[in-house]
């Protein structure tokens, strides 16, 4: 399995710009990321990154740019898509900066509800439900053997029946990392996963993130402040400053690179800090609200 | 919510902040009241003069100074020993009617289905027990639409008279039976839902408010007012009774070719058969909106519905399309109305627009408010303590709206999902008895 | 030709009123980006106060009417606007963060209150006055035809102008106006750079209810018939006219508020008196469908 063979590509962003009135809030920016590799878009606060993702995930409409998604089954122009069918259609899934869960539903509902596309075809939109039909009893219980394993995998198991809300912080950013994988996506867009964990549930999510690019065979894109995390488990990172990519490589290339060393300490600062230092003192974003009991 | 409420005060009681909080609200009450309390507008002979009434105003002062003053002392010293423990016996009393959910509702089937066989039931209680059927139909349909997809749909009266219209029209004009009706009734009801729905759905969910609320009026306006169709404010009348699904008739003299209810059985003729057929019919129709609901609850549209609620943009990154799952769940709270509308109308035998004004929204949505949102026994307690309540105590009649509303905004601010709410699971990994699963 | 500037001089009357009505739930969704459903009711509230002041001005000799009007201006504002503050403190403010749909419910629940208390309070009967002006002007006249403008249409749209502009220099100029802006924009930031978040929402209330006042004033005075219920159907159709404007701009509440108006004054005038409220609300979901963001709205972008 450590043989990489050339990698292919699975996204590859053409001159994506984004404006909001007279705001440019991403400039022609190009980039790609390949199939089975964790690519990583950092950058300062107010780069444009979440911006890229809510472009590829079609929150919004970009203003000039071609997103194209090759998909095994096909290839998809995410710019042309409507923001529910790029998941369903395009195997796209996202998690949140501020995890959105379904914090009244339990853990493993969550979890169904993500593979809710699936399980309406079994249902016949719901007829072989109302009715009881074998076809749609098995569909759930697959639904239900996929949402176990996931919760296996994030260590949520025996907390399959607890309200979402009620987990602690770290645990729910796990259950949304699940809940995107239930969808079965080609691309996973994670943003900020690491925000707010601890170091050792940081080092965990470094082995999630690497357990599904290795054995599940797909691309990750991934939005990270954390360098230790960046450094540790992307293939390939590309730094936004100001709506523009400044550069794009190696995790060392990148660090290296005057432009990169620029963004973040500024001209004029004091030189000897090095980036992913600056990039821990930042202050991260607040916790979300709907948070109970977080830390 | 209880939550916050469980959290632990460490203040103290201060009178000095506990008097001038007492002492705005005493202001703030003497400025609401003396317009509006402290005068009231009288009339003779047509001139119309001022009548004072300072007493009122001098008592909503007191009220507010004392009402202020203790809530501040009971906030202090009572309430972390009180809300918590009230607002769990709500809950706890919602939690146990859904752990018992078996017994429960099997327990209250046998009871309404035995209902008109005992000895003291008579025509009154009968009417009675179909009448506030009626409203817990309605309210498990609006349920769906509320409780379930998280939509606040304040017309939902418009749907209850598209179908009673519709069941009107078709049974005077083309004689359809009640049975061919009854489904025709639901889908145009449906139809009206989706029609209104679709442009309004992929917006915010206030504005489907303010639509609702203004669909609910316009239907009124419009029956009203287009005479050729709907007969204008005198309704139409002369609308067919049901019968015993085409095999018999409940009247004294049947029509050529079927059989009276009481000739086929050979019993005298008595109006109550027709009263315990209608009953037996609203309660199934109901029972059948429940049953409905509680599966469809555990289908993939059904929590769909629930996590649109919860969070829309989740769902949008999931795949779901938002406007077809919310679409679903209000075209199908319509239909319900639907049915429960043609039933009101072949009950009645006549339909006019008073009966489908905006306070019978009010009333259905505080049913399912007060209930327990999502909550299905919540809506059975509610619609008795609603809409029997009133019936019985007149003297409440004339305060019952005030009631409602004033109940309606203590609830959100105290139990935001409502009185009874409680959440079942639909769906559980491992089971319920084995607590030590979960750490 | 002079039945329809009869017409548009009606419709710019009433749509002032509404426009009055309107700049209130435009001004409470700009800040708390909520309906305030119990706006129509505040208005209502606005009528019945001003009723009462002028039968208790009567009753106290006070009949000169610049003053009358003066006085009975002043304390249906002042006094809507305690209903407002009252509204917002019990119905929205301890709601804040709770779930989406339960300030509407509360908001809900507070209109079918108050609706329930003036009819308790007041009685069901419609309220009707004497014309307290009359009188007009006669602009054209034709064919056995006049256009008159009345004195007191002049007063309604002459007063409506000088109170838009004393709002808008209050919103464009004074540190209020920069509060609740900074409040539209971002409510955690205002705070964190001590903006009065909370005072800022209750004043706006205060300012929608004591505009929603002079409405309920106008109403009184130019059709003289009052009754519990008007509010209901004025809310609808303010919220229609703020939908149309643009939610969340001021003037385009105005705005909205006055092509309402001649909608209404012109669809009753050509069409059918009956079905001018489905016509207006035809409007709202025509807006709706075709340009959410109103005319003079901006788009909203979602947050994620």
């Amino acid at each position: 399995m450590t043989t990489a063979t050339a990698p292919t590509r699975l996204l590859e962003v053409e001159h994506l710009t984004m404006r909001f009135g007279g705001l440019v809030a991403i400039d022609d920016v190009s980039f790609s990321a390949n199939d089975k590799e964790i690519t990583a878009i950092i950058g300062p606060n107010g780069a444009g990154k979440t911006t890229v993702f809510n472009c590829l995930t079609g929150f919004y409409k970009p203003t000039v740019g071609r997103l194209t998604l090759h998909h095994p089954k096909g290839d998809f122009l995410l710019e042309q898509m409507e923001g529910f069918r790029i998941p369903q259609k395009a195997s796209v899934a996202r998690t949140f900066q501020n995890i959105r869960l379904f914090p009244q539903m339990t853990v493993l509902e969550n979890l169904v509800v993500a593979q809710h596309n699936v399980l309406m075809s079994a249902s016949a939109f719901s007829l072989a439900g109302l009715l009881g039909l074998r076809r749609y009893k098995d569909a759930e219980r697959e639904s239900i053997e996929l949402a176990r394993y996931w919760l296996d995998k994030v260590g949520l198991l025996d907390r399959a029946d607890i309200d979402a809300g009620n987990l602690p912080y770290g645990d729910q950013r796990r259950l949304e990392i699940a809940r995107a994988m239930c969808t079965e996506p080609v691309l996973l867009c994670l943003d900020e996963p690491a925000a707010g964990l601890n170091p050792k549930e940081s080092a965990e999510l470094n082995e999630l993130l690497l357990f599904i690019r290795d054995s599940h065979k797909i691309g990750l894109l991934l939005i990270e402040h954390d360098m230790s995390v960046v450094m540790k488990i992307s293939d390939h990172v590309i730094v936004l400053d100001y709506g523009c990519k400044i550069a794009d490589g190696s995790p060392e290339a990148v660090r290296d690179d005057p432009n990169v060393i620029r963004a973040y300490l500024g001209e004029d600062e004091d030189e000897e800090l090095p980036p992913e230092v600056l990039a821990d003192l930042k202050i991260d974003t607040p916790k979300p609200q709907n948070m109970p009991g977080s830390e | 919510m209880s939550e916050a409420q469980q959290s632990i005060r460490t203040e103290t009681f201060n009178i000095p902040a506990a008097l001038k909080d007492a002492f705005l609200t005493a202001f703030v009450m003497g400025a609401l009241a003396l317009p509006l309390a402290g005068f009231r507008i009288g009339e003779q002979g047509g001139a119309f003069f001022a009548e004072q009434r300072m007493d009122w105003v001098l008592i909503a002062v007191v009220a507010g100074f004392i009402g202020r003053f203790f809530l501040s002392l009971a906030r202090v010293s009572l309430a972390p020993r009180i809300a918590p423990p009230a607002g769990a016996f709500f809950g706890g009393i919602g939690s146990w009617l859904h752990t018992n959910m078996v017994l429960m509702s099997g327990l209250a089937i046998i009871a309404a289905v035995i209902l008109p066989f005992l000895p003291f039931t008579d025509r009154l209680i009968l009417d009675r027990a179909i009448y506030m059927l009626i409203y817990v139909m309605l309210g498990w349909g609006l349920n769906i639409v509320v409780g379930l997809a998280g939509l606040l749909d304040l017309g939902y009266v418009a749907f209850y008279a598209v179908g009673a219209y519709s069941y009107a029209l078709l049974s005077t004009h083309f004689e359809l039976s009640f049975w061919i009706c009854l489904p025709l009734a639901g889908l145009f009801a449906a139809g009206f839902g989706v029609i209104l729905g679709f442009p309004v759905l992929r917006l915010r969910g206030d504005y489907l408010a303010i639509v609702t609320l203004g669909f609910g009026e316009i239907i009124r306006v419009i029956l009203l007012n287009w005479y050729t169709v709907t007969n204008g404010p005198d309704g139409i009348s002369g609308i067919a009774r049901p019968s015993l699904f085409g095999l018999m008739e409940f009247t004294r003299n049947p029509k050529e070719g079927v059989v009276a209810f009481h000739e086929f059985f050979n019993i005298p003729f008595s109006g109550e058969h027709r009263m315990v057929f209608l009953y037996f019919l609203i309660l199934a129709l109901a029972l059948i909106t429940n049953f409905f609901t509680l599966r469809m609850r555990k289908l993939p549209v059904g929590r769909a519905w629930e996590a649109l609620r919860e969070d829309e943009i989740a769902c949008r990154s999931l795949g779901i399309n938002p406007t077809n799952v919310k679409l679903s769940a209000f075209a199908i709270g319509a239909m319900f109305a639907g049915f429960a509308g043609s039933f009101f109308a072949t009950r009645q035998g006549f339909v006019s627009p008073e009966s489908f004004t905006f306070i019978e929204s009010a009333i259905i949505l505080a049913i399912v408010v007060l209930g327990g949102m999502g909550s299905q026994i919540g809506v059975v307690i509610a619609s008795f303590v609603l809409v029997l309540g009133p019936e019985f105590i007149r003297e409440l009649q004339e305060y019952r709206m005030l009631a409602f509303g004033g109940l309606m905004v203590l609830i959100m601010m105290w139990r935001p999902r409502g009185l009874l709410a409680y959440r079942d699971p639909t769906i559980r990994l491992w089971p319920v008895k084995s607590k030590g699963a979960r750490k | 030709m002079e039945y329809f500037i009869q017409q548009l001089i009606n419709g710019l009357t009433l749509g002032a009123i509404y426009g009055l009505i309107a700049i209130g739930y435009t001004m409470v969704y700009g800040i708390i980006g909520m309906i305030n459903f119990a706006h129509g009711e505040i208005y209502m509230i606005g009528a019945f106060v001003s009723f009462i002041a002028f039968l208790v001005l009567g009753a106290v000799g006070i009949t000169y009417i610049p003053l009358a009007l003066l006085v009975v201006l002043l304390l249906a504002m002042v006094f809507s606007a305690i209903y407002g503050w009252s509204v917002e403190r019990i119905a929205y403010r301890p709601l804040r963060g709770a779930p989406r749909l339960s300030p509407l419910i509360s908001a809900i629940g507070m209109s079918i209150f108050l609706q329930n208390y003036v009819q308790i309070l007041q009685g069901a009967r419609v309220k009707a006055m004497q014309p307290l002006i009359s009188g007009g002007f006669t602009l054209m006249e034709h064919d056995g035809f006049t256009v008159t403008i009345s004195y007191l249409q002049i007063f309604i749209i002459v007063l409506t102008i000088v109170l838009m502009a004393v709002f808008a220099t209050v919103i464009g100029k004074t540190a209020l106006g920069r509060a609740q802006r900074a409040c539209e924009q971002d409510r955690v930031m205002a705070s964190l750079v001590g903006v009065n978040v909370d005072r800022t929402i209750s004043l706006t209330f205060v300012m929608g209810a004591s505009l929603a006042a002079v409405a309920g004033l106008m109403v009184t005075i130019y059709y003289g018939v009052i009754d519990f219920y008007i509010g209901f159907l004025a809310g609808i159709k303010a919220f229609t006219a703020a939908v149309l404007g643009g939610i969340g701009s001021m003037p385009g509440a105005m705005l909205g508020g006055l092509l309402i108006g001649l909608v209404e004054a012109f669809w009753s005038a050509y069409f059918s008196i009956e079905y001018k409220d489905v016509a207006v609300f035809s409007i709202l979901v025509l807006v709706l469908i075709f340009r959410p963001t109103g005319i003079l709205g901006k788009p909203e972008v979602d947050k994620v």
